[in-house]
């Protein structure tokens, strides 16, 4: 295979399914790949891949590799790591893009630091442009602009790789939009050979238990959230907060600070850090507004802010604004819809 | 068995704590108005190599951190807390690193330090949040990395056991050492300082920090080498000119911009029960709600 200069998806497989995260960087692989003039690829490695490329081809992938080996599943980190810089190696890509998962986030550095190539952690928005480099004054087209939060939110950067290839970016799953193009697009499949790909030394680390849930939890796809902050002031507190949601039909989700203080799982975290959401109605329960959190929540419909203060910065973006205690508020929220509701 | 323990720490600024002044006008980091900390992950994993000491008699944690010189703080609050020993890897030009370069960095500074077991290291630092340093490193060693890490759950035979913490559930992996560990959040708080080490080590300092002292002090100082930290720099540790700091880092900062939310026109309620039962009877004639 020669150097194809094209744009690569990871996708990460599990009992079965291609990740949400991964289709959502191929909907947005696809776009790129277009603006570059490029092919979108498709990377699966994992066990039992048969007909994996019917999930993915919808998205638009030209191509797809699959590396079938019962060792490669569930995923560690170096066999999958052996591959893609194996591969990458021959086909050169000139972007790859995978899920902020436990595993992107494990396999992308390692990758990017084998193959010296740059990697951006998070990235919220990905777009293609022209950069040139203000010492040298070299001038750089098409470049992958890799924009991210930093420093906890508080800025955005925007991050280029300018010379090193492939420019890897990793992105949080609900950051892009999943749709498909076409659902009968058709793609070029490639079989690859795992023993050319993966050596036996690379088997080191070994899975001795595991046990995976269904989340219960599922903020991504509700279309209304009740939110709470660092301001709801206990886990018991919070219990408001479940209330108001079993009465509406709505999950719980929380700002990071919440989730530190322990009081709720990281897994209902929304912003940056967590996960990002475009309800319908977001209730914003004690939350101050920091950056990172509004990054996560910012493209819902509608926003009511719940608040002692008056001044919370998330007030700002809020099209209902109640200054009041949780504690106060919420019975009075679930006391008038229960009224009001057939 | 005694083991080498390496942990990895990162002084940063306490980015979860941001005040308005902490921006300055044009955007930049009023890095001023932020206090700097212990990377609290990297307390998780000193908790996880303290606790690996204690079941190992003879063992030694070493604090392994690159930064500005005073990055020396953290690693007496690690003494204070049951490390043995840490080094600054600190240089001018090590400076303006992104993640691969810092990996570069540290690797060399492990190889300098020699023999190791385990190196152990946050899950990620509150300043980038990428958690990309541990896997490079373990890339840049040879060696395999365990990622989010709740619990070490033994060690022994040249073999680690770690229950890790994943999205969607708990996994139990086997390593062979050495290997890199990175400790997740949701692992066991780091124990406080200790009263008796904090009196037995407040004197322990970096050699830039020697300067400062009285001749009484230093002369203490002098005398007992438990006290002396270690400061390295990029040549010491054979670091590479093109592997380091903004030259031998691939990634590049194009722009930065202070984020700017589009404010809307708020509504303004009172908590009064009249206007929260107009509201609630609007969202559901309007179909937001019910």
């Amino acid at each position: 295979m020669a150097d194809n200069n094209n744009l690569i998806v990871y996708c990460e497989f599990e009992d079965g399914r291609v990740a949400d995260v991964s289709l959502e960087l191929l909907t947005k692989g696809r776009v790129l790949a277009d603006r570059l003039g490029c092919r979108l690829e498709a990377i699966v490695i994992g066990d039992n891949l048969k007909d994996v490329e019917k999930q993915i081809a919808p998205y638009g992938a030209d191509v797809i590799y699959k590396v079938d080996d019962k060792r490669l599943s569930p995923y560690t980190s170096n066999p999958h790591a052996a591959v893609l810089i194996n591969l990458f190696r021959e086909i050169k890509p000139q972007v790859c893009l995978m899920g902020a998962t436990c595993i992107g986030r494990d396999l992308g550095p390692r990758v990017s630091s084998c193959l010296h190539s740059g990697l951006t952690a998070d990235c919220t928005a990905l777009e293609i442009g022209d950069h040139v480099d203000p010492k040298t004054k070299k001038e750089y087209t098409d470049l992958l602009m890799q924009i991210r939060p930093a420093f906890g939110g508080n800025i955005v950067a925007t991050i280029v790789n300018p010379e090193c290839r492939p420019q890897m970016a990793t992105v949080r799953e609900g950051v892009m939009k999943k749709e498909i193009k076409d659902p009968d697009y058709k793609a070029e499949v490639i079989d690859l050979d795992p023993s050319k790909y993966v050596k036996d030394e690379d088997f080191v680390v070994e899975i001795i238990d595991r046990h995976m849930e269904k989340s219960k939890v599922n903020i991504k796809n509700s279309p209304i959230i009740v939110a709470g902050g660092y301001g709801v002031g206990s886990k018991e507190n919070f219990q408001l907060l479940y209330d108001l949601a079993n009465t509406l039909g709505a999950e719980v989700g929380a700002s990071r600070a919440a989730v530190d203080a322990g009081y709720v799982e990281h897994e209902r975290q929304i912003g940056q850090t967590g996960v990002t959401v475009r309800p319908k109605l977001y209730i914003a329960c004690g939350i101050s507004g920091q950056i990172q959190h509004i990054a996560g929540m910012q493209e819902s419909s509608m926003v009511i802010s719940i608040n002692s203060d008056p001044n919370a910065p998330i007030n700002t973006i809020a099209d209902y604004v109640i200054t009041g205690t949780i504690e106060d508020v919420i019975p009075k929220l679930i006391k008038y819809y229960k009224k009001n509701s057939k | 068995m005694s083991l080498n323990i390496i942990v990895l720490a990162k002084q940063v600024p306490d980015t979860r704590n941001v005040g308005k002044d902490a921006m300055k006008e044009d955007g930049t980091i009023n890095r001023a108005a932020l206090t700097a900390i212990f990377n609290p992950e990297d307390l998780n994993a000193l908790e996880q190599a303290i606790r690996l000491k204690e079941k190992n008699p003879g063992s030694t944690v070493t604090l392994l951190t690159m930064g500005l010189p005073r990055a020396a703080e953290i690693i007496r609050e690690a003494i204070y807390r049951g490390a043995d020993t840490g080094i600054v890897l600190t240089d001018r030009v090590l400076g303006g690193a992104d993640t691969l370069a810092t990996s570069y960095s540290l690797a060399q500074a492990v190889k300098k330090i020699g023999h190791y077991d385990i190196i152990l290291g946050g899950r990620q630092a509150i300043d980038g949040d990428t958690a990309q340093v541990g896997p490079q490193i373990a890339e840049k060693l040879g060696i395999p990395q365990v990622t989010y890490a709740e619990e070490i759950v033994d060690l022994s035979n040249g073999h680690v056991i770690v229950k890790r913490r994943l999205e969607h559930g708990v996994e139990t992996v086997k390593a062979p050492l050495p290997c890199v560990v990175t400790v997740n959040g949701s692992a066991a708080e780091c124990r406080p300082r200790n009263a008796k080490r904090v009196m037995k080590y407040k004197y322990a300092v970096s050699p830039s920090e020697m300067d400062k002292l009285s001749d009484q002090v230093k002369a203490i100082v002098e005398k007992r080498p438990e006290l002396q930290l270690k400061e390295w720099g990029a040549a010491f540790v054979e670091a590479d000119p093109e592997q380091i700091g903004l030259p031998g880092s691939p990634t590049k900062v194009k722009a930065i911009e202070n984020v700017v939310f589009t404010a809307k026109e708020s509504r303004r309620l009172s908590d009064n029960d009249a206007e929260i039962e107009d509201l609630v009877k609007e969202l559901i004639a309007n179909h937001t709600i019910g």
